[in-house]
């Protein structure tokens, strides 16, 4: 699993690379790129998916000790905590393309190429973090099944930590995300 | 030889291919010997289709001014050439065949990590090169197998995002691979099968499988950030729009030239198996071979810009990148001196194998070599896109990847099949190949040095002798190809029985009847004596 | 979470760090904007990304081998950065 995980950070690498080129040939551009998102909202979904990695972390504990109630609960709050996250990022969305601030859309007038360029590496990076929460709360229906017909238990619990570190992995991603994103300062 | 059992004693009266003939049976096995084969008759089907489009080409350039293509289903043709042989034959040859196939056997083990999860990368492989067919049957794609920006993303009217949709769920496949592989040699080694008594091909896989895991998302970002902009018209890689087309060649290549390490590492491990076998002797510096692998495999991520030194690339950049270049021929200098060694003073005998082997050796030789000229940074400038380059890497990937492969499929071939071929005829095509692809390529080294660049489907009427010589080697190089198609399946059904160990060989593979039962091995063998433990005849 | 249950709340305190370095990134960002505030985001999200290596993902409890997996994507991942950037960086030169 550890290996899985060596080659997302690779994947979402190549974007980072992207980013890290043209936020140092057009700051001025990314920074405006940057105000016009929501810093309350990345904040905010920061905030909850470091709180979704708690309660799966939590879970994690409380498997390895055989609480199946408290297991539960956990991995509940997990996925719901994903699925707000979803939401909020939704709204975000939602939002952008209202403004027509959307790659394939036509930009409002006054916005710059580079600052298009931050858009479309905004709804990338977002959009594939975003698949992979999806794909986290599909994984965690069945780990949620798998529990409940017995086939995991304390002691062959393997599945729940592989996804643990998979969503934490996700979470990292968000981490790094939120402030080369969301905080970008104004350059001099 | 005398301190272990001989475990291959009681034969089985059932082997893998018995285990059912249904065409079911094969499709849902989760067996890695059906899995490896399976991948053989699938990535020849590939090697054929890329093959004939190469023959189209040698045909099209045997004559100056030739009209069997036009200029535009020539682009088409050198694409299709280029992925289907890259993605599609070389990069699962021999890790997926091979190393499916001996892997776990040559450590002793009953199956890979996740046999399912193995038969999965099979099945994606598949459906990528579905797709891939279809983007080729529904016109094609004209921007070469490099998909540079930002003529794929803005200009080409080829089916760029189908290819590249194709080629980037191929490319799960090969991380699954690559995963299971690492997770089977960590956790799956025969007791007493530390880490210095793997043969070299499961160091060469291992590494292989390492590069495979870390390589190729960054690739998978890349088609895909290439297939947004064709998709959306965003400029991330359009000068036009703020963009940089060389970041796009960055990343690319930033996977693409591991990916060289992909075809090349694997036909390096099955070359100490063939040279050790067949000199009766213990691979020379065997722990060097060993880190001269990993270090092949680790500095192939470190020269990846030496690809774009007459791009704008920064020059400084470039000096580094060409510093850096000449820093892997040190360990690959190493395994062709010790391979050498290893035949110096051996009781050498001249089967098939060895035969490829030998041709491993020259070509690949001459392939570093060359290498060595495009690595720096002056000559390269004069070299760059030219037949040289062209030349310079199918030394390396035929006359080394596909040797090797050929090589170790006859090597393996009584194992997989149970069944000896006609050793005469198989040596006797083992010659054809080495001199049709001498004959093919050779004069292509000195087009390019004369100036004629890569990539056109005419030339002037100067390069006509040269050019006609190649395509006769290609001629003479398809035959070399058709023959071990023809008696290698032939043998399958019809060869005489091969026994256990044909070659009196070491490894734990040997140690299993051929073809090996199901679980392949009756009792988990135990390891007590350092690989290659030969004694001269 | 009424029994007294030291791995949860080991836990907790780590969440409370990390909750603590998130209100220190959004802070930063709303002090007069200098050449620190990028550093200061990128130092707190690395934090972040320890702390959740090494308690969230069991690192500091796994074998050496893991760990060297685990730094091997991130090592890459430096070596894809540092030489496209030495490119970028001296690009702008001229003879």
């Amino acid at each position: 699993m550890w290996t899985f995980i060596a080659t997302e950070v690779l994947f979402f690498g190549g974007l980072f690379l992207a980013y890290f080129i043209y936020r140092m040939s057009y700051p001025e551009a990314f920074y405006n790129g940057s105000r016009d998102l929501s810093f309350w909202k990345g904040t905010l979904n920061t905030a909850v998916l470091l709180t979704s990695s708690l309660a799966l972390a939590l879970a994690d504990a409380f498997m390895e000790q055989g609480r199946r109630r408290p297991f539960r609960i956990c991995l509940l709050a997990t996925a719901v905590l994903g699925a707000v996250f979803l939401a909020v990022k939704f709204s975000e969305y939602r939002e952008m393309y209202e403004r027509h601030l959307v790659p394939g859309m036509d930009f409002p007038p006054g916005v710059a190429p580079a600052t298009q360029l931050f858009v479309f590496l905004y709804f990338v990076m977002t959009g594939v973090h975003a698949l992979h929460m999806l794909i986290g709360i599909g994984v965690m229906v069945w780990l949620g099944r798998l529990e409940f017909r017995g086939d995991i238990a304390a002691g062959r619990h393997a599945p729940v930590q592989m996804f643990g570190l998979y969503w934490h992995f996700v979470d990292c991603v968000w981490v790094f995300l939120y402030p080369i994103l969301y905080l970008i300062p104004h350059a001099r | 030889m005398n301190d272990e059992p001989d475990i291959a004693a009681p034969a089985p009266s059932r082997t893998y291919l018995d285990e059912g003939t249904s065409l079911r049976s094969w499709l849902l096995t989760t067996d890695h010997k059906r899995i490896g084969l399976l991948y053989m008759g699938t990535i020849t089907i590939f090697f054929v289709l890329g093959a004939t489009a190469a023959a189209l080409m040698r045909l099209q350039l045997a004559f100056p001014t030739a009209d069997l293509v036009t200029s535009d289903s020539y682009n088409r043709l050198f694409t299709l050439h280029g992925v289907v042989m890259v993605w599609f034959f070389l990069i699962p040859s021999i890790p997926a065949v091979l190393g499916n196939f001996i892997l776990p056997m040559a450590i002793g083990a009953r199956d890979v990590a996740f046999p399912r999860l193995n038969l999965a990368s099979w099945y994606i492989f598949v459906g990528g090169g579905l797709i891939a067919l279809y983007a080729i049957a529904v016109g094609g794609v004209d921007t070469g197998w490099t998909f540079y920006t930002p003529y794929s993303s803005t200009y080409s009217n080829g089916n760029v995002m189908l290819m590249a949709a194709g080629i980037f769920v191929a490319g799960f496949s090969s991380i699954a691979t690559g995963l299971n592989f690492i997770v089977t040699v960590h956790k799956l080694r025969a007791p007493r099968l530390s880490w210095f008594r793997l043969p070299l091909f499961v160091w060469a896989i291992y590494a292989t499988s390492v590069i495979l895991v870390l390589a190729t998302p960054v690739l998978a970002m890349t088609l895909l950030l290439m297939a947004l902009e064709r998709g959306f018209g965003i400029g991330i890689f359009d000068p036009r729009l703020g963009g940089d087309p060389l970041l796009f060649q960055h990343l690319f290549w930033f996977y693409s030239h591991p990916a060289v390490y992909i075809m090349i590492l694997p036909g390096m491990g099955v070359m100490s198996e063939i040279v050790s076998a067949f000199s009766r002797k213990t691979v020379f510096g065997y722990k060097v071979m060993a880190f001269s692998i990993l270090s092949i495999a680790g500095l192939g991520f470190l020269v990846w810009g030496h690809h774009m030194f007459v791009s704008s690339q920064s020059v400084y950049a470039g000096a580094v990148f060409s510093l850096l270049s000449f820093l892997v021929s040190v360990p690959s200098a190493i395994k062709v001196f010790n391979w050498i060694a290893t035949m110096h003073r051996g009781s050498i005998t001249l089967s098939t194998p060895m035969l490829y082997a030998l041709g491993f050796l020259a070509l690949f030789t001459i392939g570093g070599l060359t290498g060595i000229f495009l690595a720096t940074l002056a000559v390269d400038v004069h070299l760059h896109d030219t037949y040289f380059v062209i030349a310079h890497f199918h030394y390396i990937m035929v006359g080394g990847g596909v040797m090797a492969y050929m090589g170790g499929l006859h090597y393996w071939w009584p194992k997989i099949s149970g069944r000896m071929y006609p050793e005469r005829l198989a040596s006797f095509a083992a010659v054809v190949i080495f001199a049709g692809f001498n004959l093919t390529f050779f004069p292509q080294f000195l087009l390019g040095y004369l100036g004629m660049p890569r990539r056109y489907w005419i030339y002037p009427a100067q390069f006509q002798t040269l050019n006609a010589v190649s395509s006769a080697g290609a001629v003479v190089l398809a035959v070399g190809y058709l023959l071990p198609l023809g008696y290698l399946s032939w043998s399958f059904f019809w060869g005489r029985q091969a026994g256990a160990n044909p070659w009196g060989a070491t490894g734990l593979e040997w140690k299993t009847p051929s073809p090996p039962p199901v679980d392949n091995f009756a009792v988990t063998p135990v390891v007590n004596r350092p690989p290659y433990d030969y004694e001269p005849l | 979470m009424i029994t007294a249950n030291k791995a949860a709340l080991a836990i907790l305190r780590i969440y409370l760090m990390l909750l603590a370095l998130l209100f220190a990134t959004a802070a930063a960002y709303r002090l007069p904007p200098g050449w620190y505030s990028t550093p200061i985001s990128m130092a707190a999200a690395t934090a972040k990304l320890l702390l959740i290596f090494y308690f969230y993902m069991h690192l500091g409890r796994q074998k050496p081998l893991v760990r060297v997996f685990a730094a091997a994507g991130f090592v890459w991942l430096a070596i894809l950065l540092v030489l496209t950037a030495t490119d970028y960086m001296t690009r702008g030169c001229s003879f």
